[in-house]
């Protein structure tokens, strides 16, 4: 279908966004990759009364690594993350993630803050935001704040920015153990679809081969991305061993909600949920011992 | 009730064409409703088919997921943009033809703009690589085979090999 009318104004800076957000509020909605607006407003889903397109903002387009985190602007596009190798090298569960996002062609569009803000709750970049614990910089008129993707993702498709917020930037915490490993997996009818479940993991471990830090979570598998980070507490001074994983995994399939639909019913995916974390983390684990 | 018109000036097949849109208008429906390049198809009108797919900047990109008024001062290719000059087909789409890579045509336009998008920037694509790069393009005749063919009998007659 086609979109509902509405009026239309390409903002050139952040100031000039946030100036036209508290000028109509909940009457606009940003739109920058539209990936997945777009599609909300042919169905009717959506009926704004004003676009503010932030597409041409080049101020929110930059991935700048630093000591402990990755900067990134908001209206970064996903194949930019994809093709960054220092972005690969610093946070590597970025392109991991990546690979399962769309297509060639949304990822040329989609943007990294796009999919924070849309927080699907089946969407990769959230889950990675949840399990690395990125920290979200939201700029009003008023100021900024920054939050933890924690207290950011609220709900399905809720999240707490405030409708004269621009989330500007983003910030993934890099790992700086030496013997760090990543894996992000999902399961979808169709590469490139929506994920039934996805996990992702991240794991350092010392040179005995015993974690010295973990962390993982599932998507879809809950109305936000969920990061266990006490269950995850419980690895660390492990081999991750088989039992070790195992009682972890069931303690996470213990805490999913899920729910059920035509591509999977709520069982399913609960079982998903403990075969994948399984997995990620086993293999986030294989390959920070084989790091150098 | 009378929208609002934005001006748009857009070049298209490195032509610049200027308009006057409503800010809801889609890409695609400009280009096909305003400037007759019908060549770009209208599948599911929410980004699932690809049929749509144009170069936005050189890069594919789902022309029903964006706006006109958005491309405003941007470059735009669509298939029909993909032939020579003097109106022959481009090589790939002239292995389109020899290896049967269509057979009702409506998948056509977004796969060859996904395929040409794909050479430019890797002319010795395996076929792991080509199926990456058409898997955001539904083709309803199950002609992935003969598609994937064609790509591969176009990369290989760019690189001047003829067999």
């Amino acid at each position: 279908m086609k979109s509902p009318p509405f009026e239309y104004a390409r903002a050139t800076s952040i100031e000039e966004a946030c100036a036209l957000l508290a000028e109509h509020r909940d009457e606009a909605k940003l739109i920058a990759g539209g990936q997945s607006l777009v599609p909300m407003m042919a169905f009717r889903l959506l009926r704004p009364a004003w676009l503010i397109d932030i597409n041409e903002i080049g101020a929110l387009k930059y991935i700048t690594v630093e000591a402990d985190a990755v900067r990134m602007g908001a209206c970064t596009r996903q194949c930019d993350m994809e093709r960054n190798d220092a972005l690969a090298a610093a946070v590597p569960l970025l392109r991991q993630a990546l690979t399962f996002v769309g297509h060639v062609q949304t990822r040329n569009r989609g943007t990294a803050g796009g999919s924070l803000v849309h927080a699907d709750p089946s969407a990769e970049l959230p889950l990675v935001a949840q399990v690395l614990e990125a920290r979200l910089v939201l700029r009003s008129q008023s100021g900024l704040r920054t939050l933890a993707a924690a207290s950011f993702f609220e709900g399905a498709m809720t999240t707490a920015i405030a409708p004269d917020e621009c989330l500007t930037e983003i910030q993934w915490p890099i790992w700086r153990e030496r013997k760090t490993g990543s894996a992000f997996t999902e399961i979808s009818r169709r590469h490139g679809d929506f994920a039934m479940v996805a996990a992702a993991a991240q794991v350092a471990v010392d040179d005995d081969g015993k974690c010295t830090r973990a962390t993982f979570g599932v998507g879809g598998a809950a109305p936000t991305p969920l990061a266990f980070p006490d269950l995850a507490q419980r690895l660390v001074g492990t081999r991750l061993e088989k039992e070790a994983l195992r009682d972890v995994a069931h303690d996470a399939t213990a805490a999913v909600e899920p729910g059920s639909d035509t591509h999977a019913s709520a069982s399913y995916r609960r079982h998903l949920a403990g075969v994948l974390a399984t997995r990620v983390l086993q293999s986030a684990y294989d390959s920070a011992r084989a790091a150098p | 009730m009378s929208e609002r018109l934005y001006p748009v000036t857009i070049e298209v097949n490195g032509v610049k064409r200027t308009g006057q849109v409503t800010a809801r208008t889609s890409l695609v429906d400009w280009l096909r409703e305003h400037l007759n390049l019908t060549g770009t198809h209208i599948g599911c009108e929410h980004g699932i088919c690809g049929a749509c797919s144009v170069m936005l900047d050189g890069a594919p990109v789902r022309s029903c997921l964006m706006y006109a008024v958005q491309a405003d001062g941007h470059r735009i290719t669509t298939v029909e943009g993909l032939a020579q000059p003097d109106g022959n087909l481009s090589i790939l789409q002239d292995s389109f033809c020899e290896a049967h890579g269509l057979q009702c045509g409506y998948c056509t336009p977004g796969m060859l703009i996904a395929a040409q998008a794909l050479l430019d920037e890797n002319p010795r694509p395996s076929e792991a690589d080509i199926r990456d790069a058409i898997g955001g393009n539904l083709c309803r005749c199950t002609g992935y085979q003969q598609i994937v063919e064609a790509i591969e009998l176009a990369a290989r007659r760019m690189a001047g090999d003829t067999k």
